[in-house]
């Protein structure tokens, strides 16, 4: 047989992690309220569903943004030929102007430097290949997005190394443990070109203060290597404290500029992971021109620039978006982790994202690897919820579950939720109050709106659900 | 400090392909407010049947915005919908469009198709799946510029060329295919494929189908992989017809097929054929199973925006209207390419005869200096800078002979192109004068006095239109 390459034959996608295993139970037997209410109900996937109906509201009174409509269609010809890799003007200028009012206008960003990639997973890519070569290494603090073994490592060779961090201080990123991750990297003779860090964090759902950014910052100056900002989830952030960016700690630390770069994109703060518009924000020159030119290999469709520098440019849509967005996350996180803890589980305190990080230590019969999964795989055979086990963000200490919230309807979260107390019950054989249940029932009523919250279409990124009527061919 | 990547030529922007379009961009033609600018026409778009885009897409705005047939709003649908193997409606469209393009004489399986962000990307992710860093790939000259990134950049592999000359049309012989794999041994390479642009990029031809099965035969006895870059199948517009490199190896005999198949794979894009550069639209075909699964893993990182997706998927399920577009589009594009074709002609320029593409493959051999490299650039920047015509040279495509040029036509109106073929006959004539003239030196002041007079004629005669 004809060969073909060590990337492809190996294992670098990172697929085999059970990160993606309860992807795959849950695609065999996915919840639906009324076809298969005993399914697997998908709470393993980070995506932020709660304000639809104010975006579509939006997109149907502006037909214009559409190329699609009579008002939109004379745009067809321009924006189908547009595949400059700088990208729209009006494109940049949008993202740019969003970027800063999620970060509250305390910084501004130059829409010269947006530079667009296939998604926040093609910006990562992307930036290790503007920045390390094969065989060099990023520090990045546990746990982390599984992803990123898969986006920095697979095609491009580089190594990643980890910062472990630990539940007794809240996994907050220390001087010591980035000194500590850097040595070992010296050891295993591999050369430190970057530090990533996710802020807000997938998977704590937390921010980093300004204390611990000026430190990191600091240390990577020190040791001139990039420091790397995913900031995907920078809108997110629903509750105080308030988001601080790197942005604005580079206004205060004295800091080598060319050391600093943003990854961000719409999949998240706006819901859009369809729509594939990652950004990479470099401070250094030449990273921007490398990345530019690199963006070939994952540009973001004209159709969409046009339609998001429409959306992005209207300002009494975009503010009242970003505070509608966390209205909504801060309620659902309210209660499903309020709901949580009269079961007796708890959870890493957080305020932002679109999940928590759940603490079921004292769940497990051992604090063994092998005990977590053991647990894992009762939660989503058993219990029949996918969530994500600590062990697949390389967490150093098993027992913690990334549970997410965002992606479902209220009716959803009822389910799991019951499904959840119903499990506690058994393993504490605690009485669950009564006030508890008629707010449940209270909440069941309500959620029977018909605002497009009872679509099926809870997305698998792998294997499409039978239901969708995307998925549905149509001849 | 940065990555090798970073610091090196590899994304190959330093080519005179792509610093002529600095050129142009610096000073663009436009028949109102730049009369003057130079006139693009070394990209190759196809800008020729929007109207029947547009017309199609008026008559249709309630399937298209963002509702489906029950009126409802898929809005949320396609903002959540990030799967990687793609929106099976929109990939069975596109497998019954590519097998429309070649006669349905073929017939491609939905699960086999991988999208892309463009060919660009589809292009790179196959090589990242077939071959390793240091390994290389054979490549037939003149190739198009882009291949030089797409291939190479960050993939690390090289390309190995297989050098093809005018005395045969530029067609790829056996001899010219061993030659290049026994340069690449010399050179330690290990060789892991061919990869050919049928239709070619730049020279507009389309192979016949035993040149295809030589290449297959070649690609079985040397274990190899056999890329074939289609996309500019839609674009064939007068005979020979197009054959696919699937279509050469199912007449193989039986026993070998499943061999051959799991070695062949199909690039393809909807840029030229539908032009539509700026929707990112890119795809792999293989029958290889394992290339298949890799290859889907990969377009995480280029994935075709689901909002497009859904746009294409309906307006390709309008049967009627691909049909109607595909033959009305080539008919623009056979009788654009003859007014280029007999406009260069009547200014004493041959054309490699072609039969599909948005380019033809000129030949201004005759009016270089020397037969030399050099001669072609000088001969480029003149045109560039003094005819002001961005036309690409074969240099830049690494053709192994210097005099060839490609030069665009479906990227721009008539108009534009009767301005572009004034302009070349006024510069032949100036330089067949030149040369009668050059006894004793015709002094370069003259000479741009002569060039300054002649573009301001240009320049009266469009204001007088």
């Amino acid at each position: 047989m004809v060969a073909i390459s060590k990337i492809a034959t190996g294992n670098g996608h990172g697929e085999n992690s059970p990160y993606f295993d309860g992807w795959k139970a849950y695609e065999t037997n996915p919840f639906h309220p009324t076809d298969r209410p005993d399914g697997v109900i998908q709470m393993g996937l980070a995506e932020n569903q709660l304000c639809f109906s104010f975006v579509k509201k939006w997109v149907i009174e502006h037909p214009e943004a559409s190329l699609c409509s009579a008002q939109g269609v004379n745009k067809f010809k321009e924006t189908a030929l547009f595949q400059d890799y700088h990208g729209m003007p009006e494109f940049r200028q949008a993202v740019a102007k969003f970027m800063g009012k999620v970060r509250g206008d305390r910084v501004k960003f130059d829409p010269e430097r947006v530079v667009m990639s296939g998604g926040a997973t093609g910006a990562h890519e992307m930036v290790a290949f503007c920045l390390a070569d094969p065989g060099e290494a990023f520090l990045v603090p546990t746990p982390y997005y599984p992803g990123f073994d898969r986006d920095l490592r697979w095609r491009t060779g580089v190594e990643l190394v980890p910062v472990v961090c630990e539940s007794s201080n809240d996994f907050k990123i220390t001087r010591n443990a980035l000194e500590t991750a850097y040595e070992k990297a010296k050891e295993a003779d591999l050369r430190v070109k970057g530090l990533l860090i996710t802020n807000p964090s997938n998977p704590l759902g937390t921010i980093l203060d300004r204390e611990t950014l000026k430190g990191i910052v600091k240390f990577i100056n020190e040791k001139n290597i990039h420091l790397i900002g995913d900031e995907i989830y920078a809108a997110t952030v629903f509750m105080e404290p308030e988001f601080v960016s790197i942005s604005e700690i580079i206004e205060e630390v004295e800091c080598n500029r060319d050391l600093i770069h943003i990854v961000y994109s719409l999949s998240k703060d706006m819901g859009f992971p369809g729509f594939r518009v990652g950004i990479v924000y470099s401070y250094n020159d030449s990273v921007v021109s490398c990345a530019r030119k690199m963006s070939s290999f994952g540009l973001v469709s004209s159709q969409t620039q046009h339609l998001i520098a429409s959306m992005l440019s209207d300002n009494d849509f975009v503010d009242s978006f970003i505070v509608e967005s966390k209205k909504q996350l801060f309620k659902r996180h309210k209660y499903f982790t309020w709901s949580l803890s009269r079961v007796g589980i708890g959870s890493l305190k957080s305020n932002a994202g679109l999940f928590i990080w759940m603490d079921l230590r004292k769940l497990l019969k051992e604090k063994t690897l092998e005990a977590e999964m053991d647990l894992w795989r009762v939660i989503i055979n058993e219990v029949k919820l996918n969530v994500s086990p600590g062990s697949s963000f390389h967490c150093n200490e098993p027992g913690w579950f990334r549970v997410c919230f965002a992606n479902m309807d209220d009716h959803t979260m009822e389910v799991a939720l019951l499904r959840i107390r119903t499990f506690m019950l058994k393993h504490n054989e605690a009485m669950v109050p009564q006030k508890l249940c008629r707010r449940s029932s209270l909440k069941l009523s309500l959620s029977r709106r018909r605002d497009g919250f009872m679509s099926p279409s809870i997305m698998s990124p792998h294997t499409p659900l039978p239901q969708s009527p995307l998925v549905r061919a149509r001849t | 400090m940065l990555s090798s990547k970073a610091s090196c030529n590899s994304h190959g922007q330093d080519s005179s392909y792509f610093l002529g379009w600095q050129f142009y961009e610096k000073n663009p033609f436009d028949v109102v407010k730049n009369p003057a600018g130079i006139i693009q026409m070394g990209l190759a778009e196809n800008q020729l049947s929007f109207d029947l885009v547009e017309s199609w897409l008026r008559k249709n705005p309630d399937a298209m915005g963002l509702k489906n047939k029950e009126g409802e709003s898929v809005f949320r649908d396609l903002a959540l919908f990030q799967d990687y193997h793609g929106m099976p409606a929109f990939k069975n469209e596109l497998v019954e469009y590519m097998a429309k393009i070649r006669g349905n004489k073929v017939k491609f399986d939905p699960k086999n198709l991988v999208l892309a962000a463009g060919a660009t990307s589809a292009n790179e992710t196959l090589i990242f799946c077939l071959a390793d860093p240091g390994e290389a790939i054979l490549l037939p000259t003149p190739y198009y510029p882009g291949f030089d990134r797409d291939l190479r950049w960050r993939t690390g592999v090289e390309i190995v060329p297989i050098h093809c000359s005018s005395s045969n049309g530029f067609r790829i012989s056996m001899h010219a295919l061993e030659e290049a794999y026994e340069r690449a041994q010399k050179l330690n390479l290990k060789v892991k494929g061919v990869l050919i642009t049928n239709p070619s990029n730049p020279l507009g031809t389309t192979m016949a189908k035993d040149e295809l099965q030589s290449l297959i035969t070649f690609a079985i006895h040397k274990n190899i992989h056999l890329i074939s870059d289609e996309v500019f199948s839609g674009t064939v517009f007068d005979s020979p017809c197009f054959i696919s490199i699937i279509e050469a190896a199912m007449d193989s005999n039986l026993e070998r097929n499943i061999d051959v198949l799991s070695r062949i794979h199909i690039v393809y894009s909807l840029s030229k054929d539908l032009g539509l550069p700026g929707f990112r639209v890119g795809m792999i075909y293989s029958n290889n199973q394992t290339v298949v699964a890799a290859a889907t893993k990969m377009s995480s990182f280029g994935l075709v925006s689901s909002q497009t997706q859904y746009l294409l998927s309906c307006m390709l399920a309008n049967k009627k209207f691909t049909g109607k577009y595909m033959k009305e589009n080539q008919r623009r594009l056979k009788r654009r390419k003859e007014m280029l074709v007999s406009g260069l002609k009547r200014s004493g320029i041959n054309c490699l005869k072609s039969n599909a593409g948005l380019f033809c493959w000129v030949d201004m051999r005759h009016l270089l200096s020397s037969n030399t490299f050099e001669a072609e650039t000088d001969l480029w920047k003149k045109i560039l800078c003094e005819v002001g015509l961005n036309i690409s040279p074969g240099s830049s495509c690494h053709c192994s002979e210097p005099g060839w040029f490609r030069v665009c036509f479906a990227n721009m109106n008539q108009s534009t192109l009767e301005v572009a073929l004034r302009r070349i006959k006024g510069f032949v004539e100036r330089s067949r004068l030149n040369y009668q003239q050059n006894m004793g030196g015709f002094s370069r002041r003259l000479l741009s006095n002569w060039v300054r007079k002649l573009s301001s004629a240009d320049h009266r005669e469009e204001q007088e239109r």
